[in-house]
């Protein structure tokens, strides 16, 4: 097990560690012997193109496929032998709209307060206080159905916090969402990671959701192609930059706008 | 939009904590609150459950009342009216439809993601699934007493024991039923393979049963359909709800509908776990959890 060195010098193990994992769709091998490490209070992506096996080595992250080969640990607790300590300690965000669309906010974030055994009086504090905190204080008591595509977002983000995971997953957050809207959650988040110290796994097939001092993870076809600080990879790669260096490991011959594709 | 942790610093991640009783208790009432609330919500849903025992009772069981007698069998102690008659069977009726609908909810819900956010929670899977089941147990019960009360009016008035009576008869049953149609909807990877159990499961459990005639009248007519129906588990429930609307308890059909419940639920939580059951298999096939 992967430990990283805490200020104060103790040990804390690895917000995420995934060692050699391997998944099978019938003969088709989604994801090949796949390690990466995440350190606790890190910004990473996961970048692939569509189909690269992120929403697989999600599905498996999160428990909703068993992993059969190889071990997931969250904060040093495997995923299959350990679910419950494991799945507590994890915030997700699905690429899927998982809101119910017929119950207000209010009763979708209260729902997953209960689903993590938190009281209604405790809950409501945190879900007024979180609802503030994206501007949406005043939509508690309206129907998820009439919220637009970005705010149904917000209050997925909203909700992943609910529990106070120290480990956030959010796969493909942005889709679907116009420039402004992305640039908000995405910033919004950046800054929870610098004020809370909270670690986040970030999936995306945009390029510029990327910066610089991200933990990058390219994932092509399975395989974990490179797995480190974007600085790194892209001297690694003797690139320009991380557009580059993705177009050079994915074997796509140039990486235009945004998307990597 | 700045987003921070609700009131204070994530801490650090926190030792083994586990769960305890109070916590169980307040994720089972999310789940029964969030389904009782998605059935107010959707009241179409609710006048449908209600249309279809009442057409029976109304239209099916008037037209039928001079076609078929009813001789004396217990727990009647005087001949009755065809429509006295297969009430119990339209209780059934009414959790069974209401225990496939509970599968097709699942169905959609895995396609839609919403059982993503149940999979995904740290409590135990097999407490979710029950506590699920549960859920849909209670609602199928709710619509059962409106259809009872309903009934009331068309002469249907078995003794107000029988009312209290049939709620664990009810309880039980339905569970049967919500743990069969939940399993079923481990098995079925689409919702457009629901109509499949409409025709394979639901028509024949229900039309295989003492719900509409007595089995001794099909055993006179066929001996063969009344081995079916002795081997098909909506016959006990049906004699079970029958029998408790009377103040009665038949220790027979209670063990086996018990018998059958312990078997499709566990055969569910197998179903759902990741790493033995039918939906791990269907990962492998590229299946929505």
């Amino acid at each position: 097990m992967q430990h990283v060195k805490a200020k104060e010098g103790v040990s804390l193990p690895a917000a995420l560690e995934v060692s050699a994992v391997s998944h099978f769709y019938g003969e088709k091998q989604a994801l090949s012997e796949s390690s990466f490490s995440i350190a606790p209070g890190r910004f990473a992506v996961l970048l692939g193109l569509n189909g690269a096996g992120k929403t697989t080595l999600f599905s498996l992250i999160s428990r909703l496929f068993d992993t059969r080969h190889g071990t997931i640990r969250i904060f040093g607790h495997d995923i299959r032998r350990e679910p419950g300590e494991a799945l507590r300690r994890l915030g997700i965000v699905f690429q899927a709209r998982t809101l119910d669309l017929d119950l207000s906010v209010c009763q979708n974030l209260s729902y997953h307060a209960s689903l993590h055994g938190i009281g209604r009086a405790e809950a409501m504090s945190r879900i007024r206080t979180l609802l503030a905190q994206i501007d949406m204080g005043d939509r508690l008591y309206d129907k998820v159905r009439s919220l637009s595509g970005g705010q149904m977002r917000r209050i997925e983000i909203a909700r992943a916090l609910l529990h106070r995971p120290p480990l956030l997953l959010l796969d493909e957050a942005t889709v679907g969402l116009d420039i402004r809207s992305r640039a908000e959650i995405l910033a919004a988040i950046r800054e929870l990671v610098h004020t809370e110290g909270i670690s986040v796994f970030w999936a995306t097939h945009l390029i510029d959701e990327v910066e610089e001092s991200d933990h990058v993870v390219i994932l092509d076809k399975g395989r974990v192609l490179a797995d480190g600080r974007v600085d790194d990879v892209v001297r690694a790669c003797g690139a320009n930059g991380i557009r580059e260096a993705f177009a050079t490991l994915s074997g796509v011959a140039s990486v235009a706008g945004g998307a990597a594709r | 939009m700045t987003l921070q942790s609700a009131t204070s610093r994530i801490p650090e991640p926190a030792p083994r904590q586990g769960f305890g009783a109070r916590q169980y208790l307040v994720c089972l009432k999310g789940i029964l609150v969030r389904e009782g609330l998605r059935f107010l919500n959707q009241r179409e849903r609710f006048v449908s459950s209600l249309v279809r025992p009442l057409l029976w009772l109304f239209v099916f069981a008037a037209g039928f009342r001079q076609v078929l007698g009813v001789s004396i069998i217990p727990p009647y102690k005087t001949y009755v009216l065809y429509e006295v008659f297969i009430t119990p069977g339209l209780c059934g009726m009414i959790l069974l439809f209401s225990g496939m609908q509970s599968s097709l909810s699942m169905v959609y819900d895995r396609e839609m993601g919403n059982m993503r956010t149940l999979l995904v929670s740290p409590f135990p899977r097999w407490f979710l699934l029950i506590s699920k089941l549960l859920a849909g147990v209670m609602v199928s019960i709710m619509q059962v007493y409106a259809f009872l009360a309903i009934a009331w009016f068309w002469d249907v008035r078995p003794p107000w024991t029988g009312y209290l009576m049939i709620l664990p008869a009810l309880f039980l049953s339905g569970m049967m039923l919500c743990s069969l149609g939940m399993l079923l909807s481990s098995m079925i990877k689409q919702l457009e393979n629901f109509a499949g159990v409409m025709n394979f499961v639901i028509f024949p459990m229900y039309f295989a049963s003492p719900a509409l005639y007595p089995l001794w009248r099909i055993q006179e007519s066929s001996p063969l359909l009344h081995k079916i129906c002795l081997a098909n588990p909506f016959t006990y429930a049906v004699e079970l709800i029958r029998f408790a609307l009377y103040g009665e308890v038949d220790r027979g059909p209670l063990l086996i509908v018990v018998g059958f419940t312990v078997l499709f639920l566990g055969g569910a939580i197998l179903a759902y776990d990741p790493s033995i059951g039918l939906l791990g298999r269907k990962q492998d096939n590229g299946g929505n959890a």
